[in-house]
């Protein structure tokens, strides 16, 4: 891959990163606060079901994590399997595609009355 | 250059180490976290069914570790962003045990909550 694509994967990591940083913030938080007295269907859609704002967050979260993870992959493919050239791009292409479908339908799911 | 144990026994290697194998298991848990919650489309039952299976206590226990992997993987990263952003400062050496410390406090605080 050229040295021009390659500064691009590492800029859209690092932005992603930073999204993710305060996603994973806001993340962690509503874990700690929704784990007490266990989990159930009714409290967690209690608090999505028709809440834009939380399709909002979760939309962001889902697509940064689908740029980010996907990249970390490739890395760890190229530095630990020695994977490289175009069968590793269209693998990471698509599990960024996966992700993001799975990712968005998830969000839906909780949004969606 | 020969890559020997002493070249990884230093806490910025272990610090890359522990980024790399959170990012890596958080990848894996990704798809199966948002399979699990895309069940609601199948009903409220559905979801609840999963939540059933998650209160055993070895899900537990793995719930409480990727949480703690996610803590892990979210300080190395703004200490890396840190490390490659900001301009260099006395203080960034300590930016390993303030990742340590911050995993550890959300760790406790799950802990404490669940």
């Amino acid at each position: 891959m050229s040295a021009r694509a390659e500064t691009k994967l590492w800029i859209a990591q690092r932005a992603s990163a930073a999204v993710l940083a305060l996603c994973v913030v806001v993340h962690l938080m509503v874990i700690v606060y929704a784990v007490r007295g266990g989990l159930s269907a009714a409290e967690i859609l209690g608090r999505t079901r028709g809440n834009p704002g939380w399709l909002a967050f979760y939309g962001v979260f889902v697509l940064a994590a689908a740029v980010h993870a996907p990249i970390g992959l490739r890395t760890i493919a190229m530095e630990w399997l020695g994977w490289r050239g175009r069968s590793l791009s269209i693998a990471v292409h698509l599990l960024a595609l996966v992700l993001a479908v799975v990712g968005l339908r998830a969000a839906w799911a909780v949004f969606a009355p | 250059m020969k890559n020997d144990f002493r070249a990884r026994n230093h806490p910025a290697w272990w610090a890359f180490l522990v980024h790399r194998v959170s990012g890596l298991a958080l990848a894996v848990f990704l798809p199966f976290h948002f399979w699990a919650l895309g069940q609601v489309l199948g009903g409220e039952a559905a979801l609840d069914g999963f939540l059933a299976w998650t209160e055993q206590p070895l899900v537990k226990a793995a719930e409480w570790g990727l949480v703690c992997l996610l803590a892990a993987h979210l300080a190395g990263g703004l200490r890396l962003l840190a490390l490659e952003f900001l301009p260099w400062r006395d203080w960034q050496r300590s930016l390993l045990a303030a990742a340590a410390g911050l995993t550890i406090v959300v760790g406790l605080a799950l802990a404490l909550a669940l």
